[in-house]
This record gives C-alpha cells, sequence and structure tokens, in this order.
C-alpha cells in the first residue's frame, strides 16, 4: 500500500514535472518533501526511497540542464532576457541597430523631402529662364518691328517732304497748292496709316508775316486760341493740310511750345524729330507728332546747323498714332494675348511718358523685359516694356514630377524600412526558432531519459507491489478479496510490461539497445512463448500451434530474449485480436520458403493421395479450416514444406555459410487491420484506430518495437492482413549458426528421451494441423504415421491386430505405441465409440502385446465430451492444446506411466552443491567495510571457500598481482578511493596485459556485491568487466546463482568470456 | 536442571522473537546465525562485536564531523554513514540501518539539524541494540552453561 501511495506520489510527480514548473528551485523541497513523508512513514523501505529520491533528483537536475519542452512553452517570459542575449550574441548589424529603424525612415522621408523641393526648384527656375527667354524674345521682336514699321511711317513724311520741297521750293510757281497737296496726301493716305494725318507749315519770319498773311490772305493763328498771332521772330503756319487735319491750316505750329521745340529740332538736326506722347485731338489715342524740316536748297554736304537753320524753308508734320501702331502691330503677331506691353517715352528717365499700355493692366510683375526703341529721334528715348500676362503657372510636370518622385522616394525608404523591420523579425524568429529548436532536441533526449529513468524508477516499487500481491495471494482472502487482488497483479504486471516496452523504445530511440549473442533452442523458445498464450487461447477456443521446419538448426546463435519478445509481441497481438479460428506460428528457413514455391508442381506428385482427398471444399486448408489472409501457411504451400523436409531431411542444406536466415510466420484468423490502417501499424503508438485500444487495450508500440527489433536482426518485418478474415506477420532474422556450441545451460524442458523409436498414428481430418502434430511428435522421437479419418484409423488397427498382433498396418516389425486423435475427428466420426472400446478392450485382452495407448487432442473440453471421451475409451489421457512437445511428452509419460528417467537437476540450489562449487576455491572478498567483509568471509567459509580479505581496491590490486591464485573475487562497488568498478577495470588490463607479455589467458571471475539490484547497476557491472553480481545481504540461493554461473562456464584457465 | 534449561530457552525464543518483531534484527541475523556452525562457534559474536566496534567508531567519526563549528563536512559524514549502513545491514540490525538511510538522506540534503538528530537517534538505537544482543548472548550462556543447546528460532 506505501509503494502505492510512492507511485502514486511519483505518477503525480511527473504529472507536474511534464505540466512544467518553470522554477526548478521548487523542485528541490517537493522531492524532500516526498522523502520526508517516505522516511517518515516508512522506516521500513528506506532503501527504495533513497533511490527513488535519487532517481527524483536525478530528474530535477536532468529539468534544471534541459528544460522540458513544454516547460519551455510556459517559461518563454521567464526566458525572455536569456533570448536576447542569445540573441545579440548572434546578432546582424541590423539586429543590433533594430532601434534605429524608425528614425532612419523619417531621416529619410526628410532627406527625400528635401530632394523633392530641390527638384521642384530646379524645374521652376528652368520654366522660369525659358519663360523669361521667351519674353525676351517675344518684346525684341515687338520693339523691332514696331520701329520698322515706325521708321516706315518717317520715310514716307520724309518722301512727303521732299515732295514738297520739290514741287514747292523748286518749282517756280509752286506746283502745289493746298488743293494737290490735300488731294496727293489723301490719296497717298495709305502709306501713312498711323499717321492720322499730315500738314506742311511754311517757315515765316516777322519781317515777311505781312507778305505772307496778304498772299495767303489769312493771318497766322495761335495754336491754342485760334486768334492771331502775336508778333514773334517767326512762325510756323501751316498752308498744306490732309483733309483730316485741314482745322490746322493757318494754325501757328510754332506757337506751341513743344511743338516750336521739335520744329527747332528738326530743323536743326534735319531729321524727323517726335513730340513728346499726347493725346490726339481725334481719336484720343495716344500720339506724337513727327516733325520733319524742309530745305530751300540742296544743303552743302554735313552743313551746320547755322546753314540748317538758314536753309530751312518749312516743316512737314504729322500726328503719329502710336496706340493703333502698336495695337496694330501686336495683332499680328503669335502670343498676343500672353503679354502685355508697355511702351514708355523715356526722355526724361525720372518720368517716363506712356506711350502705350493700360497702366492698371499689370500682368506679372515678377518677370519683364526692356527693349530699347529707336524711333529715328536722337532727342528722345522710347523703351518697351513686356510682361507676362499671367503670372507663371506652376507646370504640370513639375507638379507630376515632384509629388512623384517624393512618392517613389518614400515608398523605396518605407520598402526598406520594413524590409529592415522584416528582417529584424525574421532573424528574431529564427533565433528563437533556433533556440527552440534546441531546446526540443533537449527535450526529447530528457524525454527519452525521463522515461528511462522514470520507468526504472517505477519497476522498483512495481516489484514490490507485486511481490506483495503474491505473497496476498498466498493468504487467505474471501473471493472477493482475491478477485480484487489478482486484479490488481494482472495490472501491476500490464504495467510492468508497457514500462518495459517504453523502456525498449526509450531505448532504440537512443540507439542503446544492443543484441547478445547466445546460443539457444529456437524450438524450446517457441514452446515457451506457446505455453505463455495456451491458457487465453483455450479460454477463447483458438487453435494455436507452432511448427519449425527440421531444416531450422536446433541451436542457433542469436539474442534469444529478443526474439523472444517479437515472437510474444506478435502472437500477443494475435491473440488478443483472434476470437475465433487459429493462430499459426511456422519457423522455416527464409530460403526454404522461396524454394518451396517454385519446386510447387515437381513436388505436387509426391503428395500422398488421402491428403489431398481429405481437404474438404467448403473448409480452408488451414491449421483450424478458417480462411487466413495469407496463402502461404495453407496446406496447399504447407505441404511442400514439410514433404520437402521428408525428402531432403536428411541431405545436407546450405552449411557453407555461418548465418542462418530464419523466417517466421505468425497467421491468425482475427480481425484483420483495415487497409487504411495498414501503413502505419509499424509506427509507435499508433493502433489500427482508437476504437482498437478502447476494445482491445495496448498502447500500439509493440510493434513498433519488434520492428526495431527484426531490423536490428537484420530482417525485416511485414504482413498481409485482410479484414475480417486475419492476418499473417511474418519476419526474418539472421542468427549466426551453431552447430557445435552446446547450450550453457541445459534447456529447463529437456525432452524425455524415453519415447524414441515409439510410433503412433495420428488421426486427423487437417492436413496442416497434422504436421503440426508430427512436428512436435518428432522431436520426441517419435515417429508418425497420419489417418485422415478415425474410422480407418480403428479398422486398420484392428485388422491389423486381429492379423498378427501387430498393430502396425505397414510394418510388422515395430509395434504401434499409440494412437492420438484430434478431437474434431473424433467428435465427427458417429458411432465410433463403441468401435473404440471394442478396439481398446480388444488390444487390451492381448496380454503379450501392449495395446497403443489412445490420447485425445483438444483446444477445448466440454464436461459432457470429457465424459464421453472416457466413456469411449480416451480413458488414457485427453492432451490440451496447444501442443508442445514437452507437453505431449509429459501427457504420454502419463499414458505410458514410463518412469520417467530422472533427470539429474543441475541446478539443484542445496548448500551441497553450493559447497561443492565452492570448497577448496581461493576467493577475495574486497570491502572496506570491516563487517560485510566479515561476513562475507563467514558466508564463503561456509562453503568450504578460502577466502581472503582485502579492505579496499588497491590493496586488492595489490593482492591479485598475475599471476595470483584466486579463483574468484568479490567485490564491494562502494569504496571510497577506488571504488569496484574502477578496481574490476584495472584487475581486466592486468589480465590483459599479463595476456600480451605471456600469452597466458587470465581471467578472474568478478563478482560484485551490491545492495542495489537494480539493472543499470547490474549494467555498469558488466561494463566495468565483472561477471556477475549478488547482493549483500548474501542470500543462499542468489549467491549460488551467480557463483555457479561464472564458476561453471570458467573452469579456471578456461576463458570462454569475451568480455574484458 | 531440565526445567530450568526449557525456562532459559523458552525465555530466549521470546526475546529473539520480540527482537525481530520490535524491529531491531530482520533476516539477515537470522542468515548470520546460519553461518555460524561448529567451524566457527562465536561466528556471530565476532561479527557484532565488530559491528559494535565500527559502530562506536564511525558514530564518533560522525559526532566529530558535525561538531565542527562553521562548516560541516556532509560528504565525510555521508561517507560514515553510509559504511554504517552497510555493516547494519550486514548483521541485520534493522533499526540502526533504518535510521541510517534517514541520516543519508539529510546528508545529501546537507541538513544540520536532521544530521544531528538522526546521529542522537542512531547512538540511542545502536546502544538499545547492544544492550538487547548482549542480554541474548547473555541468556545463550547461561542455557549453555546450563547444559542446554541455543534453541534455533524460527521467526516466521
Amino acid at each position: 500500500m506505501q509503494q502505492c501511495s510512492i507511485l502514486s506520489q511519483l505518477i503525480t510527480d511527473m504529472n507536474w514535472a511534464l505540466n512544467n514548473n518553470p522554477n526548478p528551485e521548487e523542485k528541490e523541497p517537493k522531492s524532500s518533501d516526498l522523502y520526508h513523508l517516505g522516511a517518515i512513514d516508512l522506516p521500513e523501505k528506506p532503501r527504495k526511497i533513497e533511490f527513488w529520491r535519487s532517481g527524483l533528483m536525478g530528474f530535477a537536475k536532468m529539468q534544471l540542464q534541459q528544460q522540458h519542452s513544454v516547460a519551455v512553452k510556459m517559461n518563454n517570459n521567464g526566458n525572455n532576457d536569456r533570448v536576447g542575449n542569445n540573441n545579440k550574441k548572434g546578432s546582424t548589424f541590423i539586429q543590433e541597430h533594430r532601434g534605429l529603424l524608425p528614425k532612419g525612415l523619417i531621416l529619410w522621408t526628410i532627406f527625400v523631402g528635401f530632394i523633392s523641393r530641390g527638384i521642384y526648384q530646379w524645374m521652376d527656375d528652368t520654366s522660369k529662364v525659358r519663360r523669361e527667354e521667351v519674353l525676351v524674345s517675344m518684346c525684341d521682336q515687338r520693339a523691332r518691328m514696331l520701329q520698322d514699321q515706325f521708321s516706315v511711317s518717317v520715310n514716307h513724311v520724309h518722301a512727303l517732304a521732299i515732295l514738297v520741297s520739290t514741287f514747292h521750293y523748286h518749282k517756280n510757281p509752286s506746283a502745289i497748292d493746298q488743293g494737290t497737296f490735300a488731294e496727293y496726301t489723301a490719296r497717298t493716305a495709305f502709306e501713312r496709316p498711323l499717321l492720322s494725318g499730315v500738314a506742311y507749315a511754311e517757315k515765316v519770319v516777322n519781317a515777311e508775316r505781312e507778305m505772307f498773311e496778304r498772299q495767303h490772305n489769312w493771318v497766322i493763328k495761335t495754336m491754342d486760341t485760334g486768334e492771331p498771332s502775336p508778333v514773334r521772330d517767326e512762325y510756323a503756319p501751316v498752308i498744306f493740310s490732309q483733309d483730316s487735319v485741314s482745322y490746322l491750316e493757318s494754325l501757328d505750329m510754332m506757337s506751341g511750345e513743344e511743338d516750336r521745340e521739335n520744329i527747332l529740332r528738326a530743323r536743326e538736326t534735319g531729321k524727323a524729330v517726335l513730340t513728346s506722347p499726347f493725346r490726339l485731338l481725334a481719336s484720343h489715342h495716344l500720339g506724337v507728332v513727327l516733325t520733319f524740316p524742309v530745305y530751300k536748297a540742296s544743303l552743302p554736304k554735313d552743313p551746320t546747323v547755322q546753314e540748317r537753320i538758314a536753309a530751312t524753308a518749312g516743316y512737314l508734320g504729322g500726328a503719329f498714332d502710336v496706340e493703333s501702331l502698336v495695337e496694330n502691330l501686336l495683332g499680328q503677331l503669335a502670343g498676343n494675348q500672353a503679354i502685355v506691353v508697355h511702351v514708355y517715352d523715356i526722355t526724361n528717365a525720372s518720368d517716363p511718358l506712356v506711350m502705350y499700355g493700360n497702366q492698371d493692366e499689370e500682368g506679372d510683375t515678377s518677370l519683364y523685359h526692356e527693349s530699347k526703341l529707336d524711333f529715328g529721334d536722337p532727342f528722345r528715348k522710347h523703351k518697351m516694356i513686356c510682361r507676362y500676362l499671367q503670372k507663371a503657372p506652376i507646370p504640370l510636370n513639375v507638379l507630376t514630377t515632384v509629388p512623384l518622385f517624393f512618392a517613389i522616394g518614400f515608398l523605396v525608404g518605407y520598402i526598406l524600412y520594413s524590409a529592415g523591420v522584416h528582417i529584424v523579425k525574421v532573424e528574431d524568429d529564427f533565433h528563437e526558432m533556433q533556440e527552440l529548436k534546441v531546446r526540443a532536441e533537449a527535450a526529447d533526449v530528457a524525454k527519452s531519459q525521463f522515461l528511462a529513468t522514470v520507468s526504472h524508477e517505477i519497476r522498483t516499487p512495481m516489484n514490490g507491489i507485486l511481490g506483495m500481491l503474491a505473497m496476498l495471494l498466498d493468504t487467505e482472502l474471501s473471493s472477493t478479496q482475491r478477485d480484487y487482488a489478482q486484479t490488481a497483479q494482472i495490472c501491476g504486471k500490464a504495467l510492468i510490461a508497457l514500462i518495459n516496452e517504453v523502456l525498449d523504445c526509450a531505448k532504440i530511440e537512443a540507439g542503446k539497445l544492443e543484441l547478445e549473442s547466445v546460443p539457444f533452442d529456437i524450438r524450446s523458445i517457441l514452446d515457451d512463448v506457446l505455453s505463455l498464450f495456451s491458457e487465453e487461447s483455450r479460454n477463447k477456443g483458438i487453435e494455436l500451434a507452432v511448427f519449425v521446419s527440421d531444416k531450422v538448426p536446433e541451436i542457433v546463435k542469436g539474442d534469444s530474449g529478443r526474439f523472444r519478445q517479437i515472437i510474444i509481441n506478435l502472437v500477443g497481438n494475435s491473440v488478443k485480436f483472434t476470437e475465433k479460428g487459429h493462430i499459426f506460428v511456422k519457423v522455416h528457413l527464409a530460403e526454404q520458403s522461396k524454394d518451396g514455391a517454385e519446386s510447387k508442381p515437381a513436388l505436387n506428385g509426391g503428395v500422398s493421395e488421402d491428403m489431398i482427398v481429405a481437404s474438404k471444399p467448403s473448409s480452408y486448408n488451414t491449421l483450424s479450416g478458417y480462411e487466413a489472409a495469407d496463402g502461404r501457411n495453407s496446406w496447399d504451400s504447407f505441404k511442400h514444406l514439410v514433404s520437402e523436409e521428408d525428402l531432403l531431411s536428411s541431405s545436407e542444406f546450405d552449411a557453407s555459410s555461418s548465418n542462418v536466415r530464419l523466417m517466421v510466420s505468425i497467421e491468425d484468423t482475427g480481425i484483420g487491420i483495415p487497409l487504411a490502417a495498414q501503413g502505419r501499424v509499424f509506427m509507435p503508438f499508433m493502433q489500427a484506430d482508437s476504437s482498437t485500444s478502447r476494445t482491445y487495450g495496448g498502447t500500439g508500440i509493440g510493434l513498433s518495437i519488434s520492428k526495431c527489433l527484426v531490423e536490428l536482426m537484420r530482417g525485416q518485418i511485414s504482413f498481409v492482413s485482410r479484414p475480417r478474415i486475419g492476418s499473417t506477420f511474418w519476419f526474418t532474422a539472421v542468427f549466426e549458426r551453431c552447430d557445435r556450441c552446446s547450450l550453457k545451460k541445459p534447456t529447463v524442458e529437456n525432452l524425455p528421451s524415453a519415447f524414441r523409436g515409439m510410433r503412433a498414428i495420428v488421426v486427423d481430418a487437417k492436413p496442416v494441423r497434422a504436421a503440426v502434430t508430427r512436428y512436435h511428435m518428432k522431436r520426441l522421437g517419435i515417429s508418425v504415421d497420419v489417418m485422415t479419418s478415425l474410422r480407418t484409423a480403428v479398422s486398420t488397427v484392428t485388422a491389423s491386430s486381429g492379423r498378427n498382433g501387430s498393430p502396425l498396418p505397414s510394418s510388422g516389425t515395430t509395434k504401434l505405441d499409440m494412437i492420438l486423435v484430434e478431437k474434431d475427428s473424433w467428435i465427427s466420426t458417429e458411432d465410433i465409440d463403441s468401435e473404440i472400446r471394442q478396439m481398446n478392450s480388444r488390444t487390451n485382452g492381448n496380454v503379450h502385446h501392449k495395446s497403443p495407448k489412445l490420447a485425445l487432442f483438444a483446444t477445448n473440453i466440454t464436461n459432457s465430451e470429457f465424459d464421453r471421451a472416457k466413456s469411449a475409451g480416451f480413458a488414457d489421457t485427453v492432451i490440451m492444446k496447444p501442443l508442445r512437445a514437452s507437453m505431449i511428452g509429459a501427457c504420454l509419460q502419463q499414458v505410458l506411466e514410463l518412469r520417467k528417467t530422472r533427470q539429474q537437476h543441475p541446478e539443484g540450489s542445496s548448500p551441497a552443491t553450493l559447497k561443492s562449487l565452492l570448497t577448496g576455491k581461493k576467493i577475495l572478498v574486497v570491502d572496506d567495510n570491516m563487517v560485510n567483509r566479515r561476513v562475507a568471509a563467514g558466508a564463503l567459509k561456509k562453503f568450504g571457500a578460502e577466502v581472503v580479505c582485502a579492505e579496499s581496491g588497491q590493496v586488492a590490486l595489490g593482492l591479485l598481482q598475475i599471476p595470483h591464485s584466486f579463483d574468484a573475487c568479490f567485490m564491494d562497488i562502494q569504496m571510497p578511493q577506488m571504488d569496484g568498478f574502477e578496481a574490476t577495470r584495472q584487475i581486466r588490463m592486468m589480465e590483459k596485459e599479463a595476456k600480451e607479455k605471456t600469452k597466458l589467458e587470465w581471467h578472474l571471475p568478478i563478482l560484485a556485491m551490491t545492495a542495489d539490484v537494480i539493472h543499470a547497476t547490474y549494467e555498469e557491472c558488466l561494463k566495468s568487466g565483472m561477471d556477475g553480481y549478488v547482493s549483500k545481504p548474501f542470500e543462499e540461493e542468489n549467491l549460488y546463482k551467480s557463483v555457479a554461473k561464472s564458476f561453471k562456464a570458467n573452469p579456471i584457465s578456461d576463458s570462454s568470456c569475451s568480455q574484458s | 536442571m531440565d526445567a530450568l534449561v526449557a525456562q532459559l530457552q523458552m525465555q530466549y525464543r521470546n526475546y529473539t522473537v520480540s527482537l525481530y518483531q520490535q524491529g531491531f534484527l530482520d533476516d539477515q541475523f537470522t542468515e548470520l546465525k546460519k553461518l555460524q556452525d561448529d567451524a566457527s562457534p562465536d561466528f556471530v559474536a565476532e561479527v557484532l562485536s565488530l559491528f559494535f566496534e565500527d559502530c562506536v567508531k564511525l558514530i564518533g567519526n560522525m559526532a566529530r564531523a558535525l561538531d565542527q563549528t562553521g562548516t560541516v563536512d556532509f560528504s565525510q559524514v555521508g561517507a560514515s554513514v553510509h559504511q554504517l549502513k552497510g555493516s547494519s545491514s550486514s548483521v541485520g540490525a534493522k533499526r540502526v540501518k533504518g535510521l541510517c538511510i534517514t541520516f543519508k538522506e539529510y546528508c545529501e540534503a546537507n541538513n544540520y539539524e536532521g544530521c544531528v538528530r538522526c546521529l542522537q537517534q542512531v547512538d540511542i538505537e545502536f546502544k538499545a541494540l547492544q544492550t538487547k544482543l548482549q542480554d541474548m548472548f547473555n541468556l545463550e550462556k547461561q542455557i549453555i552453561q546450563a547444559g542446554g543447546k541455543v534453541p534455533q528460532v524460527d521467526i516466521n
């Protein structure tokens, strides 16, 4: 009970460990809590607790070192700082500067903004320059054209002036009068479109005024008032005028201040002279008056001003409509609307006078261009100013380019940023993954170790539980109590089996499983396995049979335990999943199955007729008659195997190779494996489907272990399965041939040899089953004839015994010893009982001949059937299946009342035997504990051994210097300074050296003395070169076993042990 | 005379059984007794005296180790405990052995208080056992002096 509580405590503990505890420190108090509890409650089981605790502590340490996967997950927060550190360790540049990423993005954005702005500036400047260029060219063009037009008009006036001079002054009398002038000017007005009108004023000095006034019949009037002019030095009255300006006639042009200046200037320079702009009377346009001098006589070259004045005859003038002129001009040019043109008179630089242009119409003031205008008057200066009408619009390409550039730049920045962020994230993830991977791997290792450790730990108390239960079952219990205890025991055994499987699994995963190589007898192993399942199969009514081909060597070398494990697993599965029919284990050489299949047609003729007849069409030719998944085991192919054996059993098989490849097939007629699940049967923890585990239990670990084991044995495992029909698993395994080696330990089930040479008839309608029976009988040395029906057998026996007393049908020389009848054959044969009885009684009556004994084979038998069997004469015995050679032997012994030749049991564990083993042997006992040493010495002395004691490993080494006379050494494991393992290793080393030097082989059997009987210690013992161990305190039986093992195997000088 | 012997034998038997029942001794002591035969008539006494000597020595060691002011070398104590455990299990001194196991745990846990407590208990137990066994041997001697034979006590 107490152990149960420990167990449950442990399981809770395991759960707790698995369900994670991030603080390994908490582990300590807990385990020691457990320990306290155990120590107080269980003073009588202290060793186990100690052991227990060390296991837990070990696990706790393991936890510390390698966080369990589950714990890891929950632990993430706690471990973050560690993760961070790790990242820093293996991080890249980007990761280290992750904080700069957003700043970088912002900086980049600002940078791109600046660049964009620069681009904008540049483009704007470019467009401005272009605009200015355009403006300049347009302005210059306009100015030039204006100038041209103007000068054309001036030329026309000049021409008119020449006309006047020619025809008015050079002709005498004058050819021109007002009428002519008016007509001419009117008719040539087209040439001067911009001159509103021209007029000619004559130079009149005051002296000539009166004459002039008389001549013309009018008085000279002033311009402003129209009154007759006051007296002046000189007058310039208009004498000719175009019609449009006829109002000018008789007006003194010199009366106007400006006009007078003009006139004076004109006659001084001899060139056209302009007035400042003024509003014209008629059109209200701005205009200027153009004045041109007319000279009387031809002037000398380079005339002086005086000469010019003197030569002046008059003045020709015209009003120039500048506004119209410019308007007209601009109208002719493209791009008129785009620019604003102003024309100024800048003779007085400080006060420019507008000649053209709306002063309000400012246009784009930011940009303008001035062009000089030369209207031919050196005194007057003019300029043209051009402006754009509208402010420069922001160009479309700038509008598109710059934002686009900015957008692209920003996007690039953002892409880089997110790439950086992504890289950081990916690398973080990568590191995290790496971390997790490491932890997962560690967790996997930890899992395996944990499983192994815990399994080990559980096994120890479980053994206690099982032992206690066994003892409990031996006491007097009520049926209910017994039932409970038995159930508990069964469960415990199942748990142990499961734990062993888990351990195996963990070992296989860790690659630590190694196969041993010892000679063993396959047949007896199979018999053992069969006997394990006989109870269950019998209860279920399943036929369980084994058949080993004769070609399979009797003894092979290999790992019998593992081989047994595979078979137990497969047969166990079969038994579990089979409700009716049979389970048939067949072993033969792998080459044989091929041969059998190939030689099938050739051998067909060799099969005896009645066997073929016997096969009923309604049932299948398998062991039980049920259909099997794989046809290989049905009689059709099986008979070849059997008959081939008959034919070739004597001929030697391929003995050249040292290995033998066996094929074992296990056929059942169970539920089969669903097709969908067939692919994963060999995967661990996978069952056909989840309902399977509910119905049948089990973990699904067995097959995967079997697969691993088979592969370790250099074989393959496979299966054929048909749902609801059955499965046939088969595997191959390679063993070493071991023809000469004999088993160290004689098989426990040494088959009795008393049956050799006997003959028997087996009555069985099913040839496969008959073959199996024959196989077992053959092993007992009984030769068998198979009859398919009981009636035939009875009649044969009766006839032969009636004829000559010899019951054997074919040969009269040997007697028939027994008739073995399969129950089915008997039941199916009606009314045979009496005949059997008759036969029985008749043969019994014959005193000279021992009658053949009758025996019945049955898988299960009911009471009534049993009674009937008894009455029919099968009084002798009913042999329950599954058949095993040893069991048949035992039963037949009973029947035939053979005195079993008493086998000398070599392992009688009497002190006498121990004494015989130990007497005279010199044994070294090494133990640091004086008391222990004395006890061990006492015990060994009691059995006649000569004992020498050593209190430490060093002393022992000194005593064991080769050559020495010790026959064995008992070594304590836990010793200060040099422990038993180390001492053993050194001893073995010494032996090795001695062997190299002297060619003499030394192998001192060393047995460990230990209080821990756990497996791990044992393994360690073997590893360090020990031969075995005895548990302290000494128990006779235990001691004997260990001693016998190493002493018998080693008759001192002989060292067949390969370990060292 | 025979009556005395019978009485002594009975007393001896009862006493031995009580030792087993009180948990002073276990099967190993029985085994030990089995080893005693004519060839080595004082085997048990010899082993036990060895054991007690060992005990005294070890307990002294432990007491010294635990008496250290400052740092206590628990591994040293542990080694002694281990020795004592081995000896006691060899002679079948069940209670001492049990205590040793507890003791060892405390040592491994570096639990000073527990160690001291255990040491005291071990001392008490071992002395008690010594007394009891001394009584038993005295009884044996008396039986032999009375001309009787020391009976085999079947514990089960």
